[in-house]
């Protein structure tokens, strides 16, 4: 067997100088190395961002849904962005969606999601002390706590922040005299995200590193849980596509600060003929979707893999699959990278180069539909605990299931002529990525807030978030697709000027309205989520019962996570009501020869292999 | 003073419901320590599941029934036909499948509540199961491809060559469009000698644009294959006309093409739909700045004769631009005059 020889993996540091040294504030809370509080310091950072963001689609969901209203009250916030008549300046409000995009598919669902969970989760999951180099870990956050507080100051320069959508096309991007928001803010934009690559690329060559080489004895990677496989195939997706964006990124810095000519060819603008020759802004949709179309599995990976071991664990039962919803990932992941042109069917791009993308992406659907399938065949016959993390799971698969389906349409270029920048695009992603990936997370905070904490949230606190959000969300983007359907573009400050879009105002009315209960529903969240940090009920070292490493630390691991030996892996994560077995759940650290009443045949034949495996 | 009441009456009314908070939390606390499953609000949690599923699906059909013809728009044309019939296809297919695994989700969440008695089913692989249902969407999803394949090429084909030439150009924040004139030829163009008036770029050096001229609405003739020559001045722009299911990206540097049939008139269109004032309009669905929402052009259908009179009614821009006459190289001035008049000696 190929894991025997990872077996003999034997974790280098040792206990003695693992923990009990004195730390300084400074570099407990701070500039730590821990991977735990790196991953904490990620979470807070994602949920300020979380916020900021869903002000600002509320900000501009009011524009949507009440084009009429006042919103004077907002004057200390937005001063000169309102008009006169104290209504959103149209240029603000590209701005807003503009930046709203960037936080929350980066900021948020990226540097939140992954941050958090593969920070905290990889060395606990897989019986490591710490990440490979707990320093890079460290750069890696403060590399996006810089890149963040660039674009947070990008937000109140005089000229606004980034406007021209989160895609950034140039040459709207390019062009300072396109629109003020293509200035000083798209510079900030560009030198964030630069940062921000960086801070990924460190953060996710760390996480493989880990992984690879750091697994506890035993731990092969036909044995680790699924949430480390999902963290594990993110961080590749991550560390082939970021790159191409930082070369877009850095391209188009050329052509905005040194005269070149990589995305623009042919323009007047202002009054004036530009010397650009050559250039050609498709080039710019490549680079940009070649990380672009990954992105969505970056940020939706690590939450099915939160969600396979949410629902495994509450439904009492092995998660349906294992290896296929393994090779589903893999299969996600490579697919990931040939098909970002799907994004660009009618962007005058050649029709063939449509044909052979509809294929590739029609193709991303098979492992996603399996997905699905092995979830719904996992709560079959399950046992199934309705824990806050597990109603969030059950959400994300609803979520998944409702968004990608109308991927069906939009992946097939004969539709997207009509669907394309509509509002059915708007719904589609915003279920599909945004909200699934949203669910994923807040699946991940409730279900190892007792690890993270040591003390348990309130459930019912938590239920009252989970149906407000769930049916908050359902009501603010599903009527969204109705909108498309109709036609109606995205981006669009105010639909009057169309005789064709003049209609829906009621249904844009509910949809706002639903937006702000959702929003409010999220303080439910940020309450139980800083009162239970301190007043919490203390957490039980397992309190889910759970089979993965990390619930066999004490009940708050300090840095080295286990105080004694590192405990060695002797089963699959997913021995969950295993029949003959006294408990419904065996832990992935109990051998095989003290279950001799569960194993299954080819196991009891094991259980001499992994006496040998024990003396050596 | 006003608002630092309502703020001091918030901060009360929060204060309360943390001190409410609090003290159920400890009531709780001294009550029982919480073993049953889910915080005791596990079936509640499970109806209120199904609840969901049951609401939800009758929100869904009740909507979607009511208010049909509210979001599905008229379709006016050829290949609006058969793109929209591959949308409804792919609807009944993902429709059914959307409804089949919603039910499974929220029913089998419902039905497997926890229950003390029993104990989940160990049922970790099964390879058939995988293969069916890998090889189920495959079938399926092969199925739409090759017929999205179909529809997307036959739209995407060179257009006829009978086509009628219309150019469309996007700028910060309007559209213009410009037609071939009588030599059925769009005159070429170049973005340096764009000014205030000359708004294409017409190059005088090249005969066919002598009788290019550029209407404010694009007129269109019913049941003849139009193609869109689109472009764009500044940054990227979008043609979008629902009614003809039609899209392209207009690009600077990088002419895009779109080529059509349009079925119905405006007048016909005013009559399907019951509304007189009925319309056909072009958006831009690519955000280029500040006016992005109001980049609206109008779009006149009409009979076949009925355009070609309009047509020929129209006067060559060179000829509402005498001035421009100066760029016409010496040896073609007679000839740029001579067409860029013909038109109105035809009238005349």
């Amino acid at each position: 067997m190929a894991s025997t020889v990872l077996d003999e993996h034997v974790d280098h540091i040792t206990e003695d100088h693992a923990h009990e040294h004195n730390e300084s504030f400074i570099t407990k809370y701070i500039f730590s190395q821990d991977h735990k509080t790196i991953a904490k310091q990620f979470l807070i950072t994602g949920i300020f961002w979380a916020l900021i963001g869903g002000f600002m689609s509320l900000v501009f969901r009011m524009q949507l849904g009440f084009p009429d209203t006042q919103l004077e009250w907002l004057r200390p916030l937005l001063g000169k962005w309102l008009t006169t008549e104290g209504k959103l300046d149209p240029e603000f409000y590209l701005a807003l969606v503009t930046m709203h995009g960037t936080i929350m598919v980066f900021f948020v669902l990226t540097a939140g999601l992954s941050g958090t969970f593969s920070n905290f989760l990889i060395p606990l999951q897989i019986g490591a002390r710490d990440m490979a180099s707990g320093f890079m870990n460290m750069l890696s956050y403060w590399f996006f706590f810089t890149s963040s507080v660039i674009m947070f100051f990008s937000l109140f320069i005089e000229t606004g922040p980034a406007s021209g959508g989160w895609v950034i096309y140039p040459p709207l991007s390019a062009l300072p005299q396109a629109m003020s928001g293509s200035g000083l803010g798209m510079t900030l934009w560009l030198i964030s995200m630069a940062l921000f690559i960086v801070s990924t690329l460190l953060g996710g060559i760390n996480y493989i590193t880990t992984i690879i080489n750091m697994r506890t004895r035993g731990m092969s990677f036909a044995k680790m849980p699924l949430t480390i496989w999902s963290f594990f195939l993110t961080a590749i997706i991550g560390l082939l596509s970021f790159p191409v964006l930082l070369a877009a990124a850095l391209l188009l810095i050329f052509d905005r600060s040194f005269g070149t000519s990589f995305f623009l060819s042919d323009i007047y603008i202002a009054g004036e003929a530009l010397p650009n020759i050559g250039g050609s802004p498709i080039l710019f949709q490549h680079l940009f979707w070649f990380l672009g179309h990954p992105e969505v599995y970056i940020v939706l990976l690590p939450a099915l893999g939160i969600t396979s071991e949410v629902i495994s664990t509450n439904s009492r039962k092995p998660i349906f699959g294992y290896k296929a919803m393994i090779l589903s990932m893999v299969g996600i992941t490579v697919l990931s990278f040939v098909v970002w042109a799907h994004h660009m069917f009618v962007s005058g791009m050649n029709p063939f180069l449509g044909s052979v993308f509809m294929l590739l992406t029609l193709i991303i659907a098979v492992p996603s539909a399996v997905k699905v399938f092995n979830y719904l065949t996992t709560l079959w016959k399950g046992n199934i605990i309705f824990t806050p993390a597990m109603l969030f799971s059950i959400g994300l698969v609803s979520f998944f299931i409702s968004g990608g389906l109308t991927g069906l349409f939009v992946g097939n270029s004969a539709i997207d002529i009509q669907l394309h920048d509509t509002y059915f695009i708007v719904a589609h992603f915003h279920l599909v990525m945004g909200s699934a990936a949203f669910f994923g997370l807040m699946a991940g905070v409730y279900h190892w807030f007792p690890k993270m904490f040591g003390r348990m949230m309130d459930a019912k606190l938590g239920y009252l978030h989970f149906w407000v959000s769930f049916v908050g969300i359902y009501m603010v983007f599903f009527p969204m697709h109705y909108i498309g359907i109709a036609g109606f573009p995205r981006r669009y400050y105010s639909f009057t000027n169309f005789d064709a879009f003049s209609s829906f105002t009621d249904l844009n009315a509910f949809v706002t309205i639903a937006a702000i209960a959702t929003f409010f529903a999220q303080f439910v969240f940020l309450f139980n989520f800083f009162y239970s940090m301190f007043r919490g009920k203390r957490a039980p070292a397992n309190p889910w019962r759970s089979n993965t490493l990390e619930w066999t630390t004490p009940r708050v691991p300090k840095h080295g996570n286990w105080p004694g030996e590192i405990p060695t892996v002797y089963r699959w994560p997913y021995d969950y009501s295993k029949p003959g077995a006294k408990e419904d759940f065996i832990p992935q650290n109990v051998p095989l020869s003290e279950t001799p009443e569960s194993n299954l045949p080819a196991e009891a034949a094991k259980v001499a292999v992994e006496k040998v495996n024990e003396d050596k | 003073m006003i608002g630092l009441a309502i703020g001091a009456g918030v901060f009360l009314i929060l204060g309360a419901f943390l001190l409410l908070y609090r003290l159920h939390t400890l009531v709780a606390v001294m009550k029982r320590p919480e073993e049953t499953a889910g915080a005791g609000m596990n079936k509640t949690n499970a109806f209120i599941l199904l609840l969901f599923l049951i609401s939800g699906m009758a929100l869904l059909f009740w909507y979607s029934i009511t208010y049909f013809d509210d979001y599905q728009l008229p379709i006016a044309s050829e290949h609006g036909v058969t793109t929209d019939r591959l949308f409804w296809i792919t609807m009944a297919i993902t429709g059914f499948v959307f409804i089949v695994t919603q039910i499974l989700l929220f029913y089998f969440s419902f039905k497997y509540q926890h229950n003390d008695k029993r104990k989940a089913l160990f049922f970790p692989e099964n390879n058939k199961l995988e293969i069916i249902w890998t090889i189920l969407p495959a079938i399926v999803l092969t199925t739409l491809v090759i017929y999205g394949l179909i529809v997307w090429n036959k739209v995407m084909a060179p257009a006829p060559e009978e086509a009628e030439v219309v150019e469309i150009m996007g700028y910060q924040f309007a559209w213009r469009v410009r037609y071939p004139g009588k030599d059925g030829k769009l005159g070429s163009y170049d973005f340096r000698k764009i000014d205030v008036t000359n708004e294409f770029g017409l190059d005088f050096s090249d005969k066919a644009a002598y009788d290019d001229f550029m209407p404010r609405e694009l007129h269109l003739p019913k049941g003849k294959p139009v193609e869109f020559r689109i472009r764009a001045r500044d940054v990227l722009h979008s043609v979008f006309a629902p009614h003809f299911r039609l899209k392209m990206d207009a690009v600077p540097g990088m002419p895009t093409r779109f080529w059509f049939v349009p079925t119905k008139t405006t007048e016909e269109m005013r009559e399907e739909t019951g509304n007189s004032d009925f319309n056909y309009e072009i958006a831009c669905t690519e955000v280029c700045g500040k006016g992005h929402f109001s980049m609206r052009l109008l779009v006149i259908v009409h009979e076949a004769e009925e355009y070609e009179k309009w047509k020929a009614e129209q006067q060559p821009w060179l000829s509402k631009h005498p001035e421009y006459m100066a760029q016409v190289p010496d040896n073609l001035k007679e000839l740029a005059m001579i067409k860029s008049q013909a038109q109105d000696i035809s009238i005349n």
